[in-house]
C-alpha cells in the first residue's frame, strides 16, 4: 500500500469493483478498500438479474450463475399469476447469482486491470484540504493509516459513513428503506421463474420473492417498508411463509438486510467525492434491485473520473458529470419506480386482486415491467390516473 | 442514552446504520459499535429485520 493514489475506492460490492476497474482501465492509479475480510460474504442480496443488464458490463460466467430463470411470475394476494419478462430469442430472461462468487469476479476483474485491492481495510474518515476531500483514514487489523487520493469513491453500500464524512446526507427515513430477510432453501420446487408475491398478508409494503438458485433450492425472502416494520417483522414473517406454505423446506443459509427506495437523494458528489451504488441509494424503488444500477453508476464514476485526472480537475466542475449523467439514466428510471411504488402503497389487496384480473386474457409474458404497467394504465384508468404525467 | 445490541441475534448487515439520524451506529467487523450521541429515536429498532436492538 502507499501513501497517495489517484483515486480510492471504499467498498467492494459492485459498485466499488466496476468503478475501480473502469479507472484503472484508464490508466488511473487505484486502491479498492473492503472492510470484510472476504468480498462479497456474508451476502446481503436476493441475487436476481437480468440478463441484459449483466451484460451491459461482464460476460456471463457459470461460476457465479447458480440459475437461469424463464422470465417473472407476479403472485396477486388471492393467487393469480401473471407471467411476464419473458426473453423471445434466448429463453432465458434473467439469472439468480451466487454473489459470493459473482463479487469476488468483479474484484478480480478491477485487480487484473491494475487496481490495487485491500480487504479487512475499514475506511474510518476523511482527509480535506481547503474545502476539498482529497484522502481517507484506513483501519487495517487496528492500525490507523492516513491515505491521499486526487478522488474518494463511497461504494460503501446501505450503511454508506463516507457521504456523510463528506457533508452529503444520505440517511433514509423509513419510508426510504425495505427491511428484509430471506432463507436459502432446500427440498422444495424451484420452479424456472423468479416468483414475487404481492399482499399484506406476505410483506407489507414491499413483496415476497422466490428466486430459483437451482433444481430443488431458492432464495426465499421478504422486504417489509420501514414505516411499516416493527421489531424483527421481517424474519418473523418469513418464518411464518414457510411454516405455512413450504413445511418441508430445509432452511441453509439466512440473509438480511436493508434496501434503499428513496428514489434519486439531492447529492451524490462534492469536491473530490462520489457516491455510488447503495451508498447513493440507487437501488430501484419499486423492485429494489440494486446490483444493475450500482454497476451502471460504477462505470459512469469511472469514466468522469479519468476526464478529471485528464483536466486535473477533482472539483465539482469536472464531477458535476457524473450526477448529470447518472440522473438522465438510471435515475429516470428510479423516478418512474418510485411513482408506482407510490401508488402500490396505497392499494388495498382487493385493488390489487382486481388489476391482475384486469390482464384477464392478455399475453403480457414477453413485456417487462414498464410495458406491463403502460396495459395496467390502459386497462384501469381510473385507478391509475396517478401514474400519468 | 443507547440502544442495546444484542450480538448473538444481530446479522451484521448494517441496515440500522443507514437510517440512524445522528449516524450514531457504525458495523465494524461483525457487530455495531454504538456512540453516546445516540437519541433513542427507536428508528433502528424497528428497520431491524431480526429485532437484534433494543431501547433500555
Ligand atoms: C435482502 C436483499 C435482497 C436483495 N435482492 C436483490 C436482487 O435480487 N437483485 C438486485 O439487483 N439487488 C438486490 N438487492 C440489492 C443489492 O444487494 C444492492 O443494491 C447491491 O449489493 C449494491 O451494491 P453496492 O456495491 O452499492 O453495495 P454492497 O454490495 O453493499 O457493497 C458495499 C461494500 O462496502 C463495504 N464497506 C462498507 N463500509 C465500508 C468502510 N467503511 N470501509 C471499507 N469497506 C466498507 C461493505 O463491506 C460492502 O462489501 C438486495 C438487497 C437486500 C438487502
Amino acid at each position: 500500500m502507499k501513501d497517495k493514489y489517484d483515486i480510492i475506492v471504499v467498498g467492494a460490492g459492485p459498485a466499488g469493483s466496476i468503478t475501480a476497474r473502469t479507472c484503472a482501465e484508464g490508466g488511473l492509479d487505484v486502491l479498492l478498500i473492503e472492510k470484510r475480510q472476504e468480498i462479497g460474504d456474508p451476502v446481503r442480496c436476493a441475487e436476481g438479474v437480468s440478463r441484459e443488464g449483466l451484460k451491459k458490463h461482464i460476460e456471463p460466467d457459470d461460476r457465479w450463475i447458480a440459475a437461469k430463470v424463464k422470465g417473472s411470475k407476479i403472485i396477486a394476494p388471492d393467487g393469480t399469476e401473471i407471467r411476464m419478462s419473458e426473453d423471445a430469442s434466448s429463453q432465458k430472461a434473467g439469472y439468480t447469482l451466487e454473489r459470493k462468487v459473482f463479487d469476488r469476479a468483479l474484484a478480480q476483474h478491477a485487480a487484473s486491470a491494475g487496481a490495487e485491492v485491500m480487504v479487512k481495510t475499514r475506511a474510518s474518515g476523511l482527509l480535506h484540504s481547503n474545502g476539498a476531500v482529497n484522502g481517507i483514514k484506513a483501519v487495517y487489523m487496528g492500525d490507523t493509516r492516513e491515505i491521499k487520493a486526487d478522488i474518494i469513491i463511497g461504494a460503501d453500500g446501505v450503511e454508506s459513513k463516507v457521504g456523510k464524512w463528506g457533508g452529503i446526507d444520505t440517511t433514509m427515513k423509513p419510508v426510504d428503506i425495505e427491511s428484509g430477510a430471506q432463507f436459502l432453501v432446500s427440498n422444495i420446487e424451484a420452479g424456472e421463474y423468479s416468483k414475487f408475491y404481492l399482499g399484506g398478508e406476505y410483506a407489507p409494503g414491499g413483496y415476497l420473492w422466490l428466486f430459483p438458485k437451482g433444481k430443488n433450492t431458492a432464495n426465499v425472502g421478504l422486504g417489509i417498508l420501514g414505516s411499516k416494520s416493527e421489531k424483527g417483522m421481517a424474519l418473523l414473517l418469513l418464518r411464518k411463509f414457510i411454516e405455512k406454505h413450504m413445511p418441508q423446506a430445509k432452511i441453509l443459509e439466512m440473509v438480511v438486510g436493508g434496501v434503499p427506495v428513496s428514489g434519486p437523494i439531492e447529492k451524490t458528489a462534492t469536491d473530490g467525492l462520489l457516491l455510488v451504488g447503495d451508498a447513493a441509494r440507487q437501488s430501484d424503488p419499486l423492485t429494489g434491485g440494486g446490483i444493475i444500477n450500482a454497476m451502471d453508476a460504477g462505470k459512469i464514476a469511472g469514466e468522469v473520473c479519468i476526464k478529471a485526472r485528464e483536466a486535473g480537475d477533482y472539483s465539482m466542475k469536472t464531477l458535476k458529470e457524473y450526477e448529470d449523467r447518472w440522473r438522465a439514466t438510471i435515475g429516470k428510471n428510479m423516478s418512474a419506480s418510485l411513482k408506482v411504488k407510490n401508488m402500490l402503497l396505497k392499494f388495498t389487496d382487493d385493488q390489487l386482486n382486481n388489476l391482475a384480473h384486469s390482464l384477464e386474457g392478455e399475453d403480457v409474458s414477453k413485456m417487462t415491467l414498464p410495458a406491463l404497467l403502460k396495459v395496467l394504465v390502459i386497462k384501469n384508468p381510473r385507478m391509475l390516473w396517478e401514474l400519468r404525467y | 442514552m443507547s440502544v442495546n445490541v444484542n450480538r448473538l441475534k444481530c446479522g451484521y448487515c448494517g441496515a440500522c446504520v443507514g437510517v440512524c439520524p445522528v449516524g450514531a451506529l457504525e458495523l465494524i467487523e461483525t457487530w455495531i459499535e454504538v456512540e453516546n450521541t445516540c437519541t433513542e429515536c427507536g428508528i433502528c429498532v424497528k428497520i431491524c429485520p431480526v429485532g437484534s436492538l433494543e431501547i433500555l
